[in-house]
């Protein structure tokens, strides 16, 4: 059995890929072909996923604001929030953008550079 | 006792402003990363204990020869309803700062804590599902962004090293190989511990020079530390060109040097959200970048041995005195 960490990842790459929202069972059935189409690597986890773990699995995702559920319909059915590419703007932002403490949550390669030392930068390294 | 008080109260002074300031304009720290960070933390430590131990020493003037028997006695007026007569309004005062100011501090660091590892979660969330495994060794991924990012997010066995695909794309294997050991380093010398604790010290006296200050310090004193890490094994020119790489956000410039344009040269923040980022640098921000370059570039000799070893004794000292002032019975005289 996969782990809930793959499955979410799994589930959030269907509801990326699709253009419209699905119910579980339709996403428990494209799990289920792609861990046969997948040769059997992704291990058996479609074969014996049941409806139930895709709804946890959603409802999680639910929870952490990247599924939203479309109320009145039955069975309910789920699409991603915003994009892949808007999350990784986002995660992207978060990790460039100077929050105060943003400096303690992660360490850059390369801190922001302000335009004053971008200068002193092309003159040491011979550009100007 | 009484003069102790107030030699606490002025070596908290001198370390909350003169000496950082002075620490922060001298040269040598590049020389010797390593044992600028041991200054900063003992500056950091002593500033905070003699902080709280001016104001206890002082409150507990009445009650006895040291702080031993003064917090024995304290105790007796809390806990067992003896008089409170021998303190007057002053000593109370003093002592209810100096209570309030370690629950201030222990708090701010607790909290601190919590919000940083809140974060991480978050984005260690985001990450599983965003990007995939990189060939570069476990705990290495890749993001599909067209700026060239890489970054490190601590958090034990579940540290990440984060790679962009603009990135992947702009850097020659050996300076990847440098930017992967630069961030490796990080994490297994566990920067995460400094910046946690100066964080929470600038959060809890965000008004003193000190904090400030030695924030701004140890965040370029452990790129510093990183750098040499990677030298052991990369060249400098080749930490260098990916410094320049990834600070540009463009490709390699060609042999002949052709210049690279200002606006690209303006940050990584310009390329990514028209400028907005960029905008935010002005007087407060640290030259990192600028003086590690300058660093590798016209590097001077580490500092000598006997230097070092009076920074780590005076280090050692300030933490010794103000600790050895308020325990050592008797020597409050």
């Amino acid at each position: 059995m996969a782990s809930l960490g793959e499955l979410e990842r799994a589930v959030m790459d269907l509801l990326w890929a699709g253009q419209e929202a699905a119910t579980a069972n339709t996403l428990r059935d494209l799990l289920a072909q792609d861990s046969e189409a997948g040769d059997g690597t992704a291990g058996h986890q479609g074969k014996d996923l049941a409806v139930t773990t895709v709804l946890t699995v959603l409802s999680r995702l639910e929870k952490k604001g990247l599924v939203e559920r479309e109320r009145g319909t039955r069975p309910h059915r789920y699409q991603a929030v915003s994009s892949r590419a808007d999350h990784t703007a986002e995660l992207m932002h978060e990790v460039l953008g100077s929050a105060p403490d943003r400096e303690a949550v992660l360490a850059r390669f390369i801190g922001s550079v302000s335009e004053s030392e971008a200068a002193t930068l092309r003159k040491l390294l011979g550009y100007n | 006792m009484f003069w102790t008080s107030y030699f606490l109260a002025v070596l908290a002074l001198i370390l909350a402003w003169p000496v950082p300031v002075l620490l922060s304009r001298a040269q040598w720290p590049a020389r010797s990363p390593f044992t600028a960070m041991v200054l900063w933390q003992a500056i950091a430590l002593a500033g905070g204990l003699s902080m709280i131990g001016a104001m206890l020493v002082y409150g507990l003037e009445p009650t006895g020869d040291n702080l031993i028997a003064g917090l024995r006695s304290l105790a007796g007026m809390v806990f067992n309803n003896e008089p409170t007569t021998v303190l007057g309004f002053w000593h109370l005062f003093a002592l209810s700062a100096a209570a309030l100011l370690t629950a201030h501090l222990v708090f701010t660091l607790l909290l601190t804590y919590y919000k940083i590892e809140r974060q991480r979660g978050r984005h260690r969330e985001l990450l599983t599902l965003l990007a995939s495994p990189s060939d570069d060794g476990p705990g290495t991924v890749v993001i599909n962004h067209d700026s060239p990012v890489a970054y490190c997010l601590p958090g034990g066995a579940r540290s990440v090293t984060v790679l962009s695909d603009g990135l992947m794309a702009a850097l020659e294997p050996a300076e990847l190989r440098a930017v992967l050991i630069h961030e490796n380093a990080h994490l297994s010398q566990r920067h995460d511990l400094l910046l946690w604790a100066f964080a929470a010290w600038r959060q809890a006296l965000p008004w003193f020079p000190t904090t400030r200050l030695a924030q701004t310090a140890v965040n370029s004193l452990i790129e510093m530390l990183a750098d040499d890490v990677a030298l052991r094994t990369e060249s400098k020119g080749t930490l260098i060109k990916a410094i320049a790489i990834v600070s540009s956000g463009s490709s390699t410039p060609g042999p002949g040097g052709q210049p690279l344009s200002p606006r690209a040269l303006s940050g990584v923040g310009a390329v990514v959200e028209g400028g907005s980022i960029s905008a935010t640098g002005g007087a407060d921000s640290p030259r990192t970048t600028a003086s590690r370059v300058s660093r590798l570039l016209s590097p001077e000799p580490p500092l000598a041995t006997a230097l070092r070893a009076l920074v780590l004794a005076t280090s050692a000292l300030l933490l010794a005195v103000p600790t050895g002032l308020l325990i050592v019975p008797g020597m409050l005289g």
